[in-house]
């Protein structure tokens, strides 16, 4: 199938989408095997991956607001009058059905919605504070000062498991120094400072072929 | 992930619950900022913006009826309040223009090339964007937005959203050319 009938298929205006990981389980599924077919189509798809790492990157460096815009708000809050309680909404409905399920049923459920809504960040968050330098080490890795190295930006993908990101980060002996920022994103450090820059780019192409990467893109 | 927790919040908000308030503005504000300070190219006026913002979601937050998630409701709050500035405001246009005039340079284009590497290229011709283009770019790749929910907060239809999309990506391949990458596409 050429590009054209990829065109006429809608796929790929698609494309942007799928990088960032918003379209349903089955246009991603239409998309990956057109991408498998087809090599322009795929060289395409390498191009918007580029401009999705630019659009965060250029987004990440605008800064974030000072204290004055949360002060201002709240002395406008307060100055608001007082509400009555009001009439349960949709999600207070929701919540006291589920407030009617006996405690046993609740904690079934519960435990296992929590367990894999909590398991992608709680391992991360466990490689960021399982070493006193702030950065996760496996065991053969050697220590070194948090600011020193080359780093890359990386966001993991959603569908990759504690096992997945636990084996990547070993096998390539990463260590995670920072994050998550707002839009999920780690600082990982992926080798030392004398890492040419030439070199890390090559890392980074490689990287993204990874499917326990959603983005990764070279910072400093 | 955060959708249901969010619409929890809103339900607490709507009952007046301030520490509800300070987790949603503590959890969104950042990105509500720069969404609104890549409209408004002002950081004065996007810090007052987005405290009108959550204003908003403070007074409107028991008129919420969870048919988006709270983060496309409030990214809507924020296009709204950033147009009306733009409009009450004509200056923030003229800055614009003065950014665009700023980032655009005498250099040749191999100069600028030879000079720059393509993701700083890239980003020199994201910021070089007309503000639609710009903004449907930041909704689906930095704000993670699927096709339906910039529709939503652009309110416009979602055929409209892909084409859109396609031209801004399109303008961005002009863009380039002019610096000395030539894409290959369109």
């Amino acid at each position: 199938m050429t590009s054209e009938h990829k065109e006429a298929d809608g796929i790929e205006e698609l494309l942007p989408w799928h990088a960032a990981g918003t379209l349903s389980r089955r246009d991603a599924e239409r998309v990956e095997a057109a991408l498998k077919r087809d090599p322009e189509l795929a060289r395409r798809f390498e191009m918007v991956r580029d401009e999705l790492g630019a659009t965060i990157q250029l987004n990440e460096t605008l800064g974030a607001p000072s204290a004055r815009a949360m002060t201002d708000l709240f002395a406008r809050i307060d100055a608001e009058p007082k509400r009555a309680p009001r009439a349960l909404g949709l999600g207070a409905r929701v919540a006291s059905f589920f407030g009617s399920l006996t405690p046993r049923t609740m904690a079934y459920a519960s435990a296992a919605a929590v367990l894999a809504i909590v398991l992608q960040a709680g391992v991360i968050g466990v490689m960021v504070s399982k070493s006193g330098s702030g950065g996760y080490e496996t065991a053969s890795a050697p220590t070194t000062a948090p600011g020193v190295g080359a780093f890359t930006i990386i966001r993991f993908a959603p569908q990759a498991t504690m096992d997945d990101i636990t084996k990547f980060m070993e096998m390539n002996k990463f260590n995670v120094v920072a994050g998550p920022t707002a839009g999920g994103l780690y600082k990982v450090r992926v080798g030392d400072a004398s890492l040419a820059a030439g070199d890390l780019n090559a890392l980074v192409k490689k990287l993204q072929s990874d499917k326990v990467v959603g983005f990764v893109a070279p910072t400093r | 992930m955060q959708t249901s927790s969010d619409e929890v919040l809103i339900s607490r908000i709507a009952n007046g619950d301030r520490l509800a308030m300070q987790v949603l503005f503590a959890r969104h504000h950042v990105r509500v900022y720069r969404f609104v300070l890549r409209l408004v190219r002002n950081e004065a006026t996007a810090e007052d913006l987005i405290s009108e913002v959550f204003l908003d979601v403070w007074r409107q937050a028991a008129k919420f009826e969870g048919r988006s998630a709270v983060s496309t409701w409030m990214l809507s709050i924020a296009r709204f309040k950033a147009l009306s500035a733009l409009r009450r405001k004509p200056e923030y246009e003229l800055d614009e223009e003065t950014a665009e005039a700023i980032e655009d340079h005498s250099d040749d284009p191999e100069v600028t090339l030879a000079k720059k590497d393509k993701g700083a290229l890239l980003r020199e011709a994201l910021s070089a964007l007309s503000a639609e283009h710009r903004e449907v770019i930041d909704l689906v790749y930095y704000h993670e937005k699927s096709v339906e929910e910039v529709a939503r907060i652009v309110d416009i239809p979602e055929a409209t959203v892909k084409t859109r999309m396609f031209y801004a990506r399109k303008k961005l391949s002009e863009l380039l050319k002019e610096r000395g990458i030539d894409r290959g596409w369109p």
